[in-house]
């Protein structure tokens, strides 16, 4: 089942807005050509983590391989790449795309080219792709596959008279799909008599197998057994499984050019398994690495500490585990003068922070505190040098400071003409500074600048409910500029919090201040003490708020045989104020902080 | 203090009732039919035992627990009390307590309870309110329970009662006057106890399932300050967070539990502390009444295991106990009944805060808990104590 002929064989990514339907079409792609046996289908089969399912999101890309007889006799071998739609999992999406030679464009009949469709065409595009627009979900009543077709031409440029109308619920027109995917996307190239060249896609950690490497054979065969040789670094393994994706695992022989599949090699190391890296062979290695993947650069960092200073080592491996899987994630040792020994980290976007944070605490039983999210600002000093500010809580005295600069976005946003109003207004009360506002039908499409910071946070959130869930919206950065920002310090009981500090812009600060405190002062439960909790602009407070204290906590019966038990009580909650932290005289429990960490900053 | 014999508490367990109350976590059982006989002996057993070990000392008093030690017959709590004044040497106007519930069948018995040597009745009245005794699931009625008030007030030299309050739904005004009811029926002792769901009790699970709710901290300080003014306006003072007496009637045996002094516990589950050779014991006795009685015939005591407290226990035991007293605690005294300093159980800036909050207080070298700090006593311990 390996070394097909190179004509044979087709790999290509489906690409779409969130929740066009791509892992919906995958199903049936894998369903209609007996991939898997019906009774172990399930609905977007390929979202096998729990939390894909839980959500109804994919989050991260998956490979499946499948035979498809085609009209011309012939049988193919099709590699499907599933890929997210969310903006925050983009660079699975681009890592796709370069593995493959052409796209599926799914799109949605009844709703249309929306801001991440732009954004995943526009890559696949680059990427030299070949794109097969498909408009999906044409049993819907509010389908408007003429409409769509036309703005698919008009907005992005793409032929749209031969796409694929397809409902991929009901099964409709499946065949259809896979014809396009034969008779239009092109074969891959590839020379099987040229030494062993193969692009290191993805990888993650198998409880059984360890480190599972995801690889797309350029050149040459890549065999069970042969030594293999790492071009980044130099390391070399033996390797021990050849496989392919049906989507389970199932080991092959070998893997020839143009072929997508895995292999395990006892691989121990992340610093081993870098995405983009060119896999040869050790004994007649290549002296050419293939081209590789642009770095993901994160834009929203976040401390991350474990609950239980015990678990700060059990933190580091799990780190390390989750970045084998998740290539855009990165971390840095930090340490916070309220929650300990920790971890800064950077994500993608919001979403991404929550999924990960959410996949730590599940698949590595970690009790996690995260500090406000911050988008990397650029601290210029008086004395001239340039620093990098990943946390708040590391802001030099502004006496230092010549000036603050921010990262600035260029964010393209759809919605249909009766909610542009109000979009427009939020985009300004978010300082957003208009690009470009052009028509499509009655669908706007409004390009702004906006500072990321104002974007981070509850931005999507706000955009969704002001356009009754009709915007859709897309970002890339677009440099940094100066601003008028200031750090807003959290103190409890007069003590800084150091995990609560953030930065906001000058206009913002006293709202952003007042609505941290409210937030504090619902969260935090009332203690023996009446507690005081300001935000404040170095010395200068902007807000305030005061817990005031329990009103009544006593044990009403104390006899003589309670006593044991009240003690042991009494030495348990001791053990308890140890998990709490200590603001002067007042301890907090961290689900507090807990929560207030949670709501938009 | 330190140079005079401490005298001794004795606490004898009655681990029986006729139903068990929803709220109620004590070692109390139902049973058809209970050997008389067998708990007698077995409880005159568990005195000698204890004499034997711990020696003549002056006995201060005597208090009947339970359970439902009216259900006792007066017979056995006869034999127990003149067993005890032999063993022991009882102090002039040695207190003697029985706990009583007001069922008519056991208001018939308290004549024969005070020839038997009982001078003290504290009735479980627990409400005068028809609807609340029928949701706290006691089998007397409101009337029954004023019948057995003014019985006792006639027969008893010393009369106190148990009211629970902060009930569901229970309005500020309605529960003074509930209180106040109670009052002029004329007691000297008071106990008011805030309705707390105890884990494992009926009413845990109906909380737990959401079948009633509690007033809140808020409301539930309410009522207690108002349950001080009333038994204020009756000159009756609040002496321990949940005990009110006129000045001198306060309940002596349960004073040598909050002074954290010298106490003995017969019966099934029965706890003591008892300070012999320089260490605090604490002996622990089998909890279930058939299984305590067959240890008690086996071997002589019920005893199942003992503890030896350091003196970081005893002091946190001492303060623990003695902070929940108006009259706070002594450091002398705590000195002597824990074998190290006070100050060093104590975490003195804690207690500087609480100071400067009003919680605690100095009065004439004693550490008292202010009002306000007594009802916050459960949070306060576990940040003053070391
Ligand atoms: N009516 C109808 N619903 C569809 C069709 N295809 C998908 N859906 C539904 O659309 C929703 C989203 O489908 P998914 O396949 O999870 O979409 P996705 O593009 O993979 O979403 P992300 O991976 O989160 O970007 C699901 O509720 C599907 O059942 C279709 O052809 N018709
Ligand atoms: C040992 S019981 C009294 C004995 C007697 N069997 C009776 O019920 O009257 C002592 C007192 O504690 C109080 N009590 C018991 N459980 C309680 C609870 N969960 N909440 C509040 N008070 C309680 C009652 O007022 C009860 O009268
Ligand atoms: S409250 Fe009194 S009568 Fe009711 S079960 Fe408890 S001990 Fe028995
Ligand atoms: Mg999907």
């Amino acid at each position: 089942m390996t070394d097909t002929p190179l004509h044979l064989i087709r790999n290509f990514s489906i690409i779409a807005h969130i929740d066009h339907g791509k892992s919906t079409l995958a199903d049936r792609l894998i369903q209609t050509t007996g991939t898997v046996a019906a009774r172990d289908m399930k609905e977007q089969l390929l979202d096998n983590m729990e939390i894909e399912r839980e959500r109804g999101i994919t989050i991260k890309a998956q490979t499946v391989r499948i035979d498809y007889p085609a009209k011309d006799g012939n049988t193919y071998v099709l590699n499907l790449m599933d890929t997210p739609g969310h903006v925050d999992f983009a660079y699975e999406v681009s890592r796709s795309l370069a593995a493959c030679e052409g796209s599926l464009l799914v799109v949605d009949a009844s709703q249309g080219v929306e801001a991440q469709t732009l954004a995943n065409v526009y890559q696949a595009m680059d990427a030299n792709h070949e794109i097969v627009p498909v408009l999906n979900k044409i049993d819907l009543p509010a389908a408007e596959p003429d409409r769509v077709k036309q703005q698919i031409e008009d907005v992005i440029g793409l032929d749209a008279s031969d796409a694929v109308m397809i409902s991929a619920k009901t099964g409709l027109n499946i065949e259809g799909v896979l014809e396009a995917i034969v008779t239009r996307l092109p074969p891959p190239t590839g020379d099987a008599s040229k030494t062993l060249t193969a692009l290191l896609v993805d990888s993650w950690y198998d409880a059984y197998l360890g480190v599972v490497v995801l690889v797309r054979v350029r050149d040459g065969h890549l065999k069970k057994g042969m030594k293999v040789r790492m071009m980044s670094n130099g390391a070399t393994h033996t390797v021990e499984q050849v496989g392919v994706f049906r989507p389970k695992m199932v080991q092959v022989e070998a893997l020839g050019p143009g072929e997508m599949g895995y292999i395990t090699a006892a691989i121990k190391t992340v610093a081993d398994t870098n995405v983009g890296d060119t896999v040869t062979d050790e004994r007649n290695p290549a002296t050419v690495a293939l081209p590789g993947f642009k770095p993901s650069i994160p834009v929203v960092w976040c401390g991350l500490y474990p609950v239980d200073a015990d678990d700060f080592e059990k933190l580091r491996e799990s780190l390390g585990k989750l970045r084998l899987n998740d290539s855009s994630f990165h971390f840095e040792a930090e340490h916070s003068a309220a929650l300990g020994m920790g971890y800064r980290c950077g994500f993608l976007g919001l979403l991404h922070l929550e999924i990960v944070q959410e996949r730590l605490s599940r698949e590595f039983d970690l009790d996690l505190i995260a500090t406000a999210p911050s988008v990397v600002y650029k601290i210029r000093r008086t004395n001239g040098t340039l620093e990098e500010l990943h946390n708040p809580a590391d802001m030099p005295d502004p006496s230092l400071i010549e000036e603050i600069e921010e990262p600035w976005i260029k964010a393209t946003i759809m919605v249909p003409d009766e909610y542009l109003g109000s979009i427009l207004t939020l985009c300004s009360e978010r300082r957003g500074q208009q690009v470009e506002l052009t028509y499509v039908g009655s669908r706007a499409m409004a390009v702004y600048r906006l500072p990321l910071n104002e974007v981070v946070f509850d931005f999507y959130d706000r955009l969704k409910s002001v356009s009754r869930g009709y915007a859709s919206f897309d970002y890339s950065i677009d440099g940094y500029e100066a601003g008028d920002l200031v750090k807003i310090g959290i103190l409890v009981n007069a003590e800084p919090v150091d995990a609560l500090s953030f930065m906001a812009h000058r206009s913002q600060a006293d709202r952003r201040g007042r609505s941290i405190c409210e937030k504090l002062k619902e969260l935090i439960p009332r203690q023996l003490f009446k507690i005081p909790i300001q935000a404040a602009i170095g010395g200068r407070v902007i807000a305030r708020e005061t817990i005031s204290a329990m009103s009544k906590d006593v044990t009403a019966k104390c006899y003589g045989g309670d006593i044991s038990r009240k003690r042991k009580l009494l030495d348990k909650q001791k053990e308890g104020k140890k998990r709490m932290r200590q603001f002067g005289k007042v301890e907090i429990p961290q689900s507090a902080f807990i929560a207030a960490l949670k709501m938009d900053a | 203090m330190a140079g005079m014999v401490e005298p001794l508490a004795l606490y004898i367990h009655w681990p029986f009732c006729l139903s068990k109350c929803p709220y109620c976590d004590f070692n109390s059982h139902v049973r058809e039919r209970i050997d008389q006989g067998r708990f007698a002996a077995a409880l005159l057993a568990e005195l000698r035992f204890e004499a034997e070990r711990v020696g003549r000392r002056p006995l201060a008093s005597i208090f009947f627990g339970g359970g439902t030690p009216s259900l006792m017959a007066p017979e056995t709590a006869a034999a127990l009390i003149a067993e005890a004044f032999a063993l022991f040497d009882p102090l002039p106007g040695c207190e003697v307590t029985l706990e009583a519930n007001p069922t008519s069948v056991e208001a018939a018995k308290l004549r024969e309870f005070r020839a038997a040597g009982v001078n003290r009745l504290s009735l479980g009245v627990q409400s005068l309110d028809a609807a609340a005794l029928a949701f706290l699931g006691r089998r007397h009625s409101a009337g029954e329970a004023v019948a057995a008030l003014e019985t006792g007030r006639e027969i008893f030299p010393r009369l106190s009662f148990d009211l629970i309050y902060a009930r569901p739904g229970q309005a500020e005004a309605a529960w003074r006057a509930e209180v106040r009811q109670a009052l002029t029926l004329a007691a000297d002792h008071l106990s008011l106890y805030q309705l707390t769901i105890e884990p494992g009790t009926k009413f845990a699970t109906e909380h737990a399932r959401g079948a009633f709710a509690l007033p809140g901290d808020d409301e539930a300080a309410a009522l207690y300050a108002a349950t001080v003014e009333e038994a204020a306006g009756f000159g009756l003072a609040p002496y321990e967070v949940s005990n009110y007496a006129q000045p001198g009637a306060e309940s002596r045996h349960n004073l040598a539990y909050w002074r954290y002094g010298d106490y003995l516990g017969i019966g099934p589950g029965a706890h003591q502390r008892l300070l012999l050779g320089g260490e605090m014991l604490a002996f622990r006795r089998h909890r279930a009444p058939e299984e305590w009685a067959g240890l008690v015939e086996a071997q002589g005591h019920g005893v199942t295991g003992c503890e030896t407290l350091t003196p970081q226990d005893r002091a946190r035991e001492a303060l623990l106990m003695g902070l929940r007293l108006a009259e706070g605690v002594d450091p002398a005294r705590v000195a002597v009944r824990a074998g190290m300093p006070m100050a060093a159980a104590l975490d003195g800036e804690m207690v500087r805060a609480c100071e400067e909050a009003g919680y605690l207080e100095w009065q004439g070298g004693r550490l008292c808990a202010t009002a306000e700090g007594r009802m916050r006593l459960d949070a306060m311990l576990p940040r003053i104590l070391r």
